[in-house]
C-alpha cells in the first residue's frame, strides 16, 4: 500500500490551455449538434457564457506540482476569473474582470522594509525567477460563505521573507496593496480606507503553507485575481489573501487591517475559517461552492478550511471565538 | 384611496384597457429574463445568490413602482392611474414569494433549523420575512369583494404597506457588506415616495 501520494499533475499540463480555455466552446458545438432542447437541463457548467478577459496569459515555466496541492477538482477558469472580490475594481463580483484591465502588472516592485536586517526591494521578474515556482491547489473560502478550489502557481512566503533576514523585533508581517486611483478606479470612492492592507503574525507569515501567489492556471496572474503578486493563506477567509501587493513590512505590533478596521465586529485580525465562529449576519456553518450549480446543496465548512492538521498548533491555547 | 376609479369612460377607458394588458406583460419580463437566464446559463458564477439578488430586486422595485401610483395620480390629475395599483402590487407580491422559495428551497435547501436560527439571530433576514409576512395579507385582500366588505377598515390595513416598503429597504441596506449606493438609492427613492404622501401646509396665499 502506498503510504506517499503520487505527485499530483497540474491541470495545465494535462490540457494545453489553448485548447483547454476553448473547450466551452468545444462542448457548446456539440451540445447545438445534440439539439436545443439540451438548453433546458439547467447545464450551467456547460453552456456558460463566455469567458470575462480570459485570454491566454503569459504562462509561468517549470512549475513544479506540490505535495500540498488538493486532489479536489479545481472551480473553472472562467469562474475564478468571473467572480471577484476586489474592490479597487468596483464592489461587484463581475466589476474586476470587466475594468480591471487598467491595472499595469509590469513593471512592478515591492519593496520590504520594517524590522529586518536587509531591508529592501524586489522586481516581480526577479520573484518569478528567483523563486521556484510551484503549483499549489488549495480550497479558498470567502467569508460570505462560498469557496472555490484554485489551482495556484507561487512560491512560500517564507522563503522571500528570510532574504530580507527579519530581526527577533519582526514578530507580524504587514502587507499593502497598490494605491492608484488611476490604475484602480475604485479607489477614488472610499468604500474601504485605500490602501487594502493584510497582516499575519510571523509564525503564520512564514508557515510553508502560506504562499506568494505569481499565478493561476499554470499562467501569470489575471489582473482581475490580484496580479502581479498576491497573498494566499488557504485556512482563512479570502479577504486575507490580499491583492497588488506593493509594500512587506516587518512589525513589533499587530498591523492594521482593512476589514477589521471597517467592521471590527464582524471582521477579526485572524479570520481562520471556522464554522463555529458565525459572522454577524450570517452563518459559517456551510458554504456555496462555486460550479455547483443552481440546484446543489451547500457543502459543509471544514474548521481552518481543512487545513486544521497543518496549522491547528499555531493557535493551541487561544479562544477562537476571542480571537476570530 | 380605497375608492374603486371611476367608470372607464372615452380616454380612459382606452388607456386602461390597452394599459392593462401591456403593463401585465412589463411586469412578467424580468421573469422571462429570469427564465432565459437560467436556460442559457447566464447567471455567473453562483446562479443561486443571482436568483435571489434578481428575485428580491424586482420585488423591491415593483413595491415602489406601486408607491409611485397615487402621487404620480395627483401630479397628472389621470385618475385611471389608480385602476393599475393592483396588479403592480400583485406582482411586487410575486417576486417577493419567488425571492423568498428561493431562499428558503434553494439558498437554505429547506434546512429548518438553520432558517430558524436565521430567523431569530439575523436583523436583516428579520425585516425581510416581516416584511413578506405582512405582505401576504394586502395580496389576499386586494380583490374587489375583499375592498367592498373591508370597506374602511381596508384602507387602514392597506397603509401597512408604507412599513412594508421600509422594512424591505432596510432588508436590503443590513445585508450590503461595504458599499451602501445602491440600497441608499432606494432609500432615496422610497423617500421622495412617502414625503409627496404627506399634507404639507400650502405656503403663501391664504386659500386652503
Amino acid at each position: 500500500m502506498p503510504i506517499l501520494k503520487p505527485p499530483a499533475i497540474p491541470p495545465s499540463e494535462i490540457t494545453p490551455p489553448a485548447v483547454w480555455a476553448r473547450r466551452r466552446e468545444l462542448l457548446k458545438a456539440a451540445l447545438a449538434l445534440a439539439g436545443t432542447g439540451a438548453g433546458l437541463t439547467l447545464g450551467r457548467p456547460l453552456l456558460a457564457a463566455s469567458p470575462p478577459g480570459a485570454g491566454a496569459l503569459e504562462p509561468i515555466p517549470n512549475v513544479r506540482p506540490s505535495p500540498q496541492s488538493t486532489d479536489e477538482p479545481p472551480t473553472s477558469r472562467d469562474d475564478i476569473l468571473g467572480y471577484n472580490n476586489f474592490y479597487e475594481f468596483g464592489t461587484d463580483k463581475e466589476d474586476p474582470a470587466a475594468t480591471a484591465h487598467t491595472l499595469r502588472p509590469r513593471p512592478w516592485t515591492v519593496v520590504v522594509d520594517g524590522a529586518c536586517e536587509a531591508p529592501g526591494q524586489v522586481g516581480i521578474e526577479d520573484v518569478l525567477t528567483g523563486f521556484t515556482q510551484e503549483e499549489r491547489i488549495y480550497r479558498l473560502r470567502c467569508v460570505e460563505a462560498w469557496a472555490m478550489v484554485v489551482p495556484w502557481v507561487g512560491f512560500p512566503l517564507g522563503d522571500l521573507l528570510k532574504r530580507f533576514k527579519p530581526t527577533s523585533q519582526a514578530r507580524y508581517v504587514a502587507f499593502e496593496t497598490l494605491l492608484d486611483p488611476k490604475q484602480m478606479p475604485g479607489q477614488r470612492r472610499a468604500v474601504l480606507e485605500w490602501p487594502y492592507r493584510e497582516g499575519l503574525r510571523i509564525d503564520e507569515a512564514m508557515h510553508p503553507l502560506t504562499i506568494l501567489a505569481t499565478g493561476l492556471y499554470g499562467q501569470v496572474l489575471p489582473n482581475q485575481n490580484g496580479a502581479p503578486l498576491r497573498l494566499v493563506v488557504p485556512w482563512k477567509y479570502g479577504f486575507k489573501s490580499i491583492k497588488s501587493i506593493v509594500r512587506i513590512s516587518f512589525t513589533a505590533t499587530q498591523p492594521v487591517n482593512t476589514w477589521n478596521q471597517m467592521q471590527p465586529d464582524e471582521y477579526g485580525f485572524y479570520a481562520n475559517v471556522n464554522p463555529d465562529v458565525d459572522h454577524p449576519r450570517w452563518s459559517q456553518a456551510r458554504h456555496r461552492m462555486i460550479g455547483d450549480g443552481l440546484f446543489a446543496p451547500k457543502r459543509k465548512t471544514l474548521m481552518f478550511n481543512g487545513y486544521a492538521d497543518q496549522v491547528a498548533s499555531l493557535y493551541a491555547g487561544m479562544d477562537l471565538r476571542q480571537s476570530f | 384611496m380605497a375608492r374603486p376609479g371611476p367608470r372607464p369612460g372615452g380616454q380612459e377607458s382606452a388607456a386602461v384597457r390597452y394599459g392593462k394588458p401591456l403593463v401585465f406583460l412589463l411586469c412578467l419580463l424580468p421573469l422571462a429574463l429570469l427564465g432565459w437566464r437560467i436556460a442559457a446559463g447566464r447567471l455567473g458564477a453562483n446562479p443561486v445568490e443571482a436568483v435571489l439578488h434578481f428575485t428580491g430586486a424586482w420585488g423591491l422595485r415593483l413595491l415602489l413602482v406601486t408607491l409611485a401610483v397615487t402621487p404620480l395620480r395627483r401630479l397628472t390629475g389621470r385618475g385611471w392611474l389608480l385602476r393599475f395599483r393592483r396588479m403592480l402590487g400583485l406582482f411586487a407580491f410575486f417576486y417577493v414569494v419567488l425571492h423568498v422559495a428561493v431562499y428558503l428551497v434553494l439558498d437554505r435547501g429547506l434546512a429548518w433549523e438553520e432558517i430558524v436560527t436565521d430567523l431569530a439571530k439575523r436583523p436583516y433576514i428579520m425585516v425581510g420575512f416581516a416584511a413578506f409576512v405582512l405582505l401576504v395579507p394586502l395580496a389576499v385582500t386586494s380583490t374587489r369583494g375583499w375592498v367592498r366588505r373591508l370597506g374602511r377598515r381596508w384602507q387602514l390595513l392597506h397603509r401597512s404597506v408604507y412599513l412594508i416598503a421600509v422594512l424591505g429597504v432596510l432588508h436590503f441596506l443590513w445585508l450590503v457588506k461595504a458599499d451602501l449606493r445602491e440600497p441608499l438609492i432606494y432609500a432615496a427613492v422610497l423617500a421622495v415616495l412617502l414625503a409627496a404622501r404627506v399634507p404639507w401646509p400650502r405656503l403663501g396665499g391664504g386659500q386652503n
